[in-house]
């Protein structure tokens, strides 16, 4: 980035031209995504019913209340965003540890979630899931690959943020200049729209 | 809506609410319709409703309405081809599974 300073202190910067990198490696990301929604679609043609079976495995409950989870902390990442132009900087603090916060809350329920599967022997290469059918061990697989990607996207945001926050209590994301968080705000948001999608594809197939 | 601005406008705390609460109410809609067999409308229904939950997303959470347009642009052309890659593929599979 070119940082050239000018005698008045005039820091050069382009918030649009950041944005749109931002939005540009996003697109990267449905590639990313795109590639495993088209692996599930094509499965789930060929593999209707042993889908619908192997879903039931999966806790309904506790995906609705991660969906439920994931929707507030967009919520108070956008108002996170808001705070800090209106230059409310202990607010837009405030509101960026929630997203944190329900960043690991997310990751705490998964982390039940995955250990209860565990716990039921179905985890990737187990006798119990090898026993199923073919398509059950694709679902779950998948299951396992697409979440889990979305899980490590969950932490690195969390992460994302945090520096974000730091930069926020130090001074350098400003009501003038929050560019960053704005980028940061982004990548939650995609991280948000691959769970919306990510939700009724996995728990909601009964 | 604002065309050629320099600056960025900014949403109110009141949208980002009202969205939210849009968002939950689609999903309890989603779970709620997922119990109701309509047959190969069922995951039509489930795709619709994340569309929605994901527009509102993208125009108001990600600011793509206060944006300026080439922003939208960029997002229908990488939509596009998106799409264009899961029709083809689908004419492709749906052939393959018939024969």
């Amino acid at each position: 980035m070119n940082t050239q300073e000018h005698a008045v202190s005039h820091v050069h910067r382009d918030d649009i031209a950041s944005r749109m990198g931002m939005w540009l490696f996003l697109f990267t990301e449905l590639l990313l995504f795109g590639g495993m929604f088209f692996l599930y679609s094509v499965y789930r043609f060929m593999n209707a019913e042993e889908f619908h079976v192997a879903a039931k495995e999966l806790n309904t409950l506790i995906g609705c209340f991660n969906t439920a989870i994931l929707l507030t902390s967009s919520l108070t990442m956008a108002l996170s965003i808001t705070a800090i132009q209106k230059d409310n900087k202990r607010l837009s603090i405030l509101f960026q540890v929630i997203t944190i916060s329900l960043a690991l809350g997310f990751m705490v329920n998964k982390y039940f979630e995955w250990t209860t599967k565990f716990d039921h022997g179905i985890y990737p290469g187990s006798d119990t899931l090898l026993a199923k059918e073919p398509g059950e061990i694709l679902f779950f697989g998948l299951y396992y690959v697409m979440t889990g990607l979305h899980g490590l996207h969950v932490v690195i945001g969390a992460v994302l943020i945090g520096v974000m926050t730091r930069f926020t209590i130090k001074g350098v994301i400003t009501k003038d200049s929050f560019v960053k968080l704005e980028a940061a705000g982004l990548y939650w948001h995609l991280v948000d729209i691959i769970w919306i999608f990510l939700f009724p594809l996995f728990y909601l197939i009964t | 809506m604002h065309k050629d601005e320099t600056h960025q406008h900014m949403h109110g705390y009141g949208i980002y609410l009202l969205v939210w609460m849009g968002l939950l109410t689609l999903t309890g809609v989603t779970v709620a319709v997922a119990g109701i067999n309509f047959g190969a409308l069922t995951i039509a229904t489930a795709l619709i409703i994340a569309s929605i939950k994901s527009y509102l997303v993208l125009t108001i959470f990600m600011h793509l309405r206060i944006e300026q347009r080439v922003f939208r642009i960029f997002l229908v052309v990488a939509l596009f081809f998106f799409i264009i890659s899961i029709v083809l593929l689908f004419a492709d599979y749906s052939f393959l599974i018939k024969s």
